[in-house]
């Protein structure tokens, strides 16, 4: 028996082959399901849910070159560990194995002792890498995750047109203060999943937490058709969800939530910041400092949500706003339109 | 071909590290599977097809080698590697059908 079973892939044509191998590797206790061509296992992958191959490489229509190359060109399966049972002869084709990405090659036929040491090492590779990823998403968002899977990492940024999101909570010190900690943070983590959900709903991602503030991005690092429509999209759910929530919460006498939204839109520049030690996915420019400027704009107007010129014109409904003209901001020398949307 | 057809040791261990009934299932498998691929490699030789001929004799290789049918598996690499030379065909026939016969008789005993 071994510590941690694994859900296998054996790609054979041979019929002996499959079940020899199917057996040993059952005898190990992982699960086997078998495919008997290149275009079957690439069936079976599509499915999803494999922590290993063990794929032969002499095979008709698809051969086994083929399969590996199409793994480790798919970003879902590029991860997924392959190892290569072949009787292949000569050393330019195994050579051509690893290079293509296998993560190692066991000669047929496959000894048993040889072949149990590469399962449970790949396999427990394997937990690593997922384990990883799962961290990934939690700390970075899917989109940026994502983004990191496919083009690598590296410090710098692109210029690119966003709508930036800012959010934060209104009078938190104060509504902090009447309570215990705990409460507090469990105020907080309500509202951070609330807030997280309609984000993410509509494309957008949240790249910056501070207290009871968050920046959220839209258009970047995934394009959206119209990022500023789905910020105030997003913007008025969030708006709706922290209704329901206080509604529920004055029910149970406890503190509501009232928060303030601020959007702009147009060029940011968008990348890794940081050092090769710690970085995060954000963005600069002056868009970024608009939006901040209109999130904290919300209270001296006392409304919930104030967006910039450009992200009101692309929304394209214009009787549903007020137009504050010529509103001078701290940082930028002429006066801005503005619009109060809610 | 005064190697034995089968190296009975590979056998043994085979039946040890699979179980015999197991063993003795892919040894039915492989007497059963056989005989198609040596037809694939024998339409292969008359059509002339080098990539089908390679495979066929690979699989055969590759089959012979796990119940120790060492003498099979060697000609079966040589048109694997070289293509048919020699009369390689007859000669992996012949030595086929003494590999076969071992491995009922061990089946049986």
């Amino acid at each position: 028996m071994v510590d941690a079973p694994g859900r296998l892939l054996v790609v054979d044509d041979n019929k002996v082959n499959r079940l020899l191998l199917s057996r040993s590797v059952e005898m190990l206790g992982h699960t086997v399901t078998l495919a008997e061509n290149g275009r079957i296992a690439l069936d079976r992958l599509a499915e999803g849910g494999f922590d290993l191959v063990l794929l032969d490489i002499e095979m008709p229509e698809i051969d086994g070159f083929e399969v590996l190359a199409a793994i480790k060109s798919d970003p879902e399966l590029r991860d997924l560990p392959v190892i290569v049972t072949s009787s292949v002869e000569g050393l330019d084709n195994i050579v051509r194995c690893i290079e293509l990405g296998a993560e190692d090659y066991l000669p047929k036929p496959v000894n048993k002792v040889l072949l149990k040491a590469r399962l449970t090492s790949c396999l427990e590779k394997k937990r690593l890498r997922d384990e990883q990823r799962t961290l990934l998403g939690r700390f970075a968002t899917q989109e940026v995750a994502r983004d990191l899977r496919e083009t690598g990492f590296s410090i710098g940024g692109r210029r690119i047109e966003a709508s930036v999101l800012f959010c934060d909570i209104r009078d938190f010190t104060a509504l902090s203060e009447d309570q215990r900690p705990e409460d507090t943070i469990e105020l907080l983590n309500s509202y951070y999943a609330l807030m997280f959900d309609a984000i993410s709903s509509h494309g957008g991602i949240v790249n910056l937490m501070i207290g009871d503030g968050l920046m959220a991005l839209f258009g970047a690092p995934k394009p959206l058709e119209n990022a500023a429509l789905s910020a105030v999209v997003a913007a008025r759910e969030m708006l709706d969800m922290m209704a329901a929530f206080n509604a529920d919460q004055q029910m149970r006498a406890a503190p509501q939530i009232r928060i303030g939204i601020g959007i702009a839109s147009g060029e940011v520049v968008a990348g890794y910041a940081g050092t090769q030690e710690r970085a995060s996915y954000t963005c600069i420019g002056m868009t970024v400092n608009r939006a901040a400027r209109l999130e904290s704009h919300t209270k001296t107007v006392g409304c919930s949500m104030l967006v910039d010129e450009g992200t009101y014109l692309a929304v394209a409904e214009p009787s549903a706003g007020t137009r504050l003209a010529g509103v001078a901001f701290k940082g930028f020398s002429e006066p801005l339109d503005i619009y109060r949307l809610a | 071909m005064s190697a034995p057809p089968v190296d009975t040791a590979v056998l043994t261990d085979l039946q040890d590290s699979m179980g015999a009934n197991f063993a003795a299932e892919l040894v039915a498998t492989f007497l059963q599977e056989a005989p198609g691929m040596i037809a694939d490699l024998r339409a292969a030789a008359a059509e002339g097809a080098a990539d089908d001929l390679r495979r066929a004799a690979h699989s055969i290789k590759s089959n012979a080698a796990i119940f120790g049918a060492e003498p099979l598996a060697d000609i079966a690499r040589e048109i694997e590697i070289e293509g048919l030379r020699d009369g390689a065909l007859a000669r992996l026939e012949a030595e086929y059908a003494r590999a076969a016969e071992a491995l009922k008789d061990a089946a049986d005993g």
